[in-house]
């Protein structure tokens, strides 16, 4: 399953619920607002970091927007854009949009 | 439409606050007539969608919880309810509204429709599904 | 692979749309299909075609009505949810007695059956919303 984080973790509980429901084999991708999640040094990065071996992505676009340099992401967040986003869809069975 | 999909309504806001809880219901409601394997899984605030006693009288908002008592009818026979929500809020399945299916294979008799589990057992009913529908 | 696109706020207020636009323009060029775009709670206004958005910003409307003509995709607006919030087409106005009708190219209204039709019928569904 590919789950979809579109909030920042300081504003909303979708993040902390979505980390209840992740599965072996389970993918992450931070969007919008979600990829505040994505950023290292705020109390999210104990979150995402716990996260054992859930592939987790941000969306490109939506980190340019809000600033947000490779330099501050958490270790191990893969950017990918639109593209990219679209093929992770389609290789996990269905998708969980955490709003 | 050739095959049967499981398709899992999940439901994580309150009633009245705003509109996603009526109109997922209305979701529900209609997709019963496509005869697929439904679920509704209540998460976090959408636990307050089936609480008793709901009262309307006194704001001029629409009192859809009676709804929630025809879903049995409806085929809608497996309510999720996330045990962790439950307990951060205070609730116990007394609270809540005790919804009852009745089942054809058993004489009709009444079973209940409420289904509690934790996160990480729901987590296992949502790997089986093969379409995810959020409210 | 077939893809199905649910939108569940309205332009400007909130990034789903245009998250929804920019994902389903990819879903084209990677070659996959597009079942249908489907609007609903407040993601119906997506579908009025009197907005008039500043001239340096995006026109969210105008650019999903051009990929439905461009690309042939099905824009449909839940019938239920277009009704409370007054997004009608000319025959839902003189339907429910209104004197004006403001559904934009490109879009039409329909019910929540089409919703599940595209959950059964695409291999993925994808919501977004608030």
């Amino acid at each position: 399953m590919l789950h979809t984080v579109n909030k920042s973790p300081y504003s909303s509980d979708s993040l902390k619920t979505c980390a209840g429901y992740l599965r072996a084999g389970d993918a992450l991708i931070f969007i919008e607002d979600g990829v505040y999640g994505a950023m290292k040094g705020g109390a999210s990065d104990a979150l995402v970091s716990g996260m054992g071996d859930t592939k987790i992505y941000a969306l490109g676009p939506d980190l340019k927007a809000r600033g947000i340099g490779g330099d501050k992401l958490i270790d191990g967040v893969e950017v990918v854009g639109f593209d990219g986003f679209v093929e992770l869809v389609a290789a996990s069975d269905k998708v969980q949009n955490w709003l | 439409m050739s095959e049967t999909k499981k398709m899992m309504y999940v439901n994580r806001h309150a009633p009245y606050g705003t509109g996603y809880a009526l109109e997922g219901l209305e979701v529900v409601l209609i997709g019963a007539a496509f005869e697929q394997d439904v679920s509704i899984a209540f998460i976090g605030d959408g636990l307050y969608q089936i609480m008793k006693g709901q009262d309307t009288a006194d704001s001029d908002m629409k009192n859809f919880s009676p709804t929630y008592n025809a879903l049995g009818d409806y085929e809608v026979t497996k309510l999720y309810v996330e045990q962790e929500s439950m307990d951060e809020r205070g609730l116990t399945v007394d609270d809540l509204m005790p919804l009852v299916y009745e089942d054809e294979d058993d004489d009709w008799a009444e079973k209940p429709s409420i289904i509690v589990m934790s996160r990480s057992d729901l987590a296992g009913v949502f790997a089986e599904q093969d379409v995810m529908f959020n409210f | 692979m077939k893809f199905s696109i649910m939108v569940n706020e309205g332009p400007y207020n909130h990034q789903a749309s245009d998250t929804a636009y920019h994902f389903a323009k990819a879903v084209l060029d990677g070659g996959h299909e597009i079942f249908r775009v489907f609007f609903y709670h407040d993601g119906v206004n997506n579908g009025t075609r009197l907005t008039t958005p500043p001239q340096d910003d995006r026109n969210i409307v105008e650019r999903w009505s051009a990929m439905a003509a461009d690309h042939e995709v099905d824009l449909v607006i839940c019938v239920a949810a277009a009704q409370r919030r007054g997004i009608a087409d000319a025959d839902e106005s003189k339907r429910n007695g209104k004197d004006a009708d403001n559904i934009a190219p490109g879009f039409r209204i329909s019910g929540l059956g089409q919703l599940i039709e595209a959950g059964i019928q695409s291999d993925r569904l994808i919501e977004f919303g608030d």
